[in-house]
């Protein structure tokens, strides 16, 4: 690569680059004079048909009325630590838990046949089981079995049942960005001696997880949501706290307070996702043309 | 015909830089009708990034590129409105894996041209046929020789019909035995008149076909003519310097 720095910046751009910066410049205000009056109006748009509609004050008052919002609100907050608690707990484990399951999947280990048959069988039983369900087999089927030393926690057996359910979903996520590797690299992989173990480790698993942060961002959110299945099962969660108000005081704004507190965790953790992302292209694809 | 009209590609004073790094340093090109220029010089000289620029995958930094008379550097031209004159082939064929032989040589013509899905056929079918690859249209790129994949690259470019065509490097990830049939193709559509500009390291074919050579170096256009005289008799001690190593002794 030839390498060529300009001297003391001596050149200097010509007057027709300069019209055309200027005309780039005119073309990106255009673009965001567009693109703000087109949010403008979609925003005014639904507000106007909300406001408008005959309904509107009724609705207020049972889903928005800020007296019962502060009123809910410190049990809401006790509520959702332990939400985001179960969340903290859960997603370390399902990724965990969901690679090891993609990886034993893709193994060709003889030895590891009977896992592999068993991790198949466990990705297609469990998300064919709706969470709830596997919720109430958790928290109140095991410890129903009457073992000896297994806690009867609903906390404990609630995020394991919440563990179990998205371990399967993220392992076929993971599965995929496996497969999405591009062969050729497992060959120059081979080709360096590799073992498939060192292979996966080192070549495939860092591509497919670069490529798989989209998706596993969206299995985060759902996990987060569903941390309020809890409430099913009488765990005084957000969403339990909020359906407890609202049936002592015929109010439903709890509940948009609990969406609310969910958006605020979820949001920063797309943004965190999108720049995690540009920050590994930027890396990769630094300087190439 | 006057003499402008007869001029496809202008480009001015090109300059082009990423970040501090000048990689095309007030380079002017001029490309007439039935022309085919072949652009030399060692890895990272430019020619790759002066190609991209014409076919206005990058945008420049400095000067003015002309494409039939018009200004095309301009911000206000469509890109697409002039790449659908150009036909460019890349080093890597850049073939679409999820689509057949035929199906990568029909969509364009199809999606940007609105020809008919039995015109386009037809007309991919014939360059098909044409450059030997008759048999291999209904086939996925990825079962096809790196040779005929980059045949149907080029049949891929040919297929909309376009007024020039621009090579970049496209023998450079070819074995030497897979070279020649790809030459050969470009070779006979240079004899029929088709406009082109072509980043090469084939110096012998270069010297074959080529109306004129032009020699980069750091991004500059150091020296350009036809090509007896810049292979016979080079002005420039940088392009001796260059053809010495690149041409057997």
């Amino acid at each position: 690569m030839t390498t060529k720095v300009n001297p003391a910046g001596g050149w200097q751009p010509s007057v027709r680059e300069q019209e055309r910066r200027a005309a780039r410049r005119a073309l990106r205000r255009r673009r965001t004079a567009i693109a703000t009056l087109a949010s403008v109006v979609a925003i005014a748009g639904v507000a106007v048909a909300l406001l408008a509609s005959p309904g509107w004050p009724r609705v207020q008052a049972t889903f928005f009325d800020p007296e019962h919002a502060r009123d809910s609100l410190p049990a809401i907050v006790d509520g959702f630590w332990l939400n985001v608690k179960m969340f903290l707990i859960a997603e370390p484990l399902i990724l965990v838990l969901g690679l090891a399951i993609a990886l034993v999947r893709q193994s060709r280990s003889p030895w590891l046949v009977p896992v592999r048959g068993l991790a198949t069988g466990y990705t297609d039983v469990v998300r064919g089981i709706p969470t709830l369900l596997l919720v109430f087999l958790f928290v109140f089927g095991i410890p129903g079995l009457g073992l000896q030393g297994v806690t009867n926690s609903i906390f404990f057996w609630a995020t394991a049942a919440l563990v179990v359910s998205y371990s399967a979903y993220v392992a076929e996520v993971f599965r995929a960005g496996i497969e999405s590797v591009h062969p050729s690299q497992i060959a120059s992989a081979e080709a360096l001696a590799l073992t498939r173990g060192q292979t996966m480790r080192f070549v495939v698993v860092p591509q497919a997880v670069r490529r798989v942060v989209p998706p596993l961002l969206n299995d985060f959110v759902s996990l987060q949501k569903d941390t309020a299945l809890v409430a099913s099962v009488s765990l005084f969660d957000a969403l339990f706290t909020a359906r407890d108000y609202a049936n002592y005081n015929f109010n439903f704004t709890p509940y948009v307070v609990v969406a609310c507190f969910f958006i605020a965790l979820t949001v920063p953790l797309a943004r965190l996702c999108d720049w995690l992302a540009r920050r590994i292209a930027r890396r990769e694809r630094a300087g190439a043309l | 015909m006057t003499r402008r009209s007869n001029v496809v590609l202008e480009a001015r004073n090109l300059r082009k830089s990423y970040g501090d790094r000048v990689v095309l340093d007030d380079v002017s090109l001029r490309v007439e009708a039935g022309d085919v220029v072949c652009l030399i010089g060692s890895s990272g000289s430019g020619k790759s990034t002066l190609l991209r620029c014409l076919d206005l995958l990058e945008e420049i930094d400095d000067g003015v590129i002309e494409f039939g008379g018009r200004e095309v550097s301009d911000p206000l031209v469509d890109p697409r409105e002039v790449r659908r004159d150009i036909g460019m082939v890349f080093q890597a064929y850049n073939l679409f894996p999820h689509r057949t032989v035929l199906a990568n040589c029909t969509l364009a013509p199809r999606a940007v041209h609105g020809l008919s899905k039995a015109d386009a056929e037809r007309r991919a079918r014939d360059l098909l046929m044409r450059f030997g690859l008759g048999e291999y249209a209904d086939q996925h790129p990825d079962r096809l020789s790196g040779g005929q994949q980059q045949r149907v690259a080029l049949v891929r470019a040919l297929c909309t019909e376009p007024r020039l065509l621009l090579l970049d490097e496209i023998t450079a990830a070819l074995d030497p035995e897979l070279v020649g049939e790809v030459l050969g193709i470009v070779r006979g559509l240079a004899e029929a008149g088709t406009t082109m500009v072509i980043a090469t390291h084939e110096m012998s074919f270069a010297r074959d076909v080529a109306t004129r050579v032009c020699f980069l170096d750091g991004g500059r256009l150091l020296e350009e003519g036809p090509p007896e005289q810049v292979f016979a008799a080079p002005r420039e001690q940088r392009t001796r310097d260059f053809l010495r190593r690149v041409l057997p002794a």
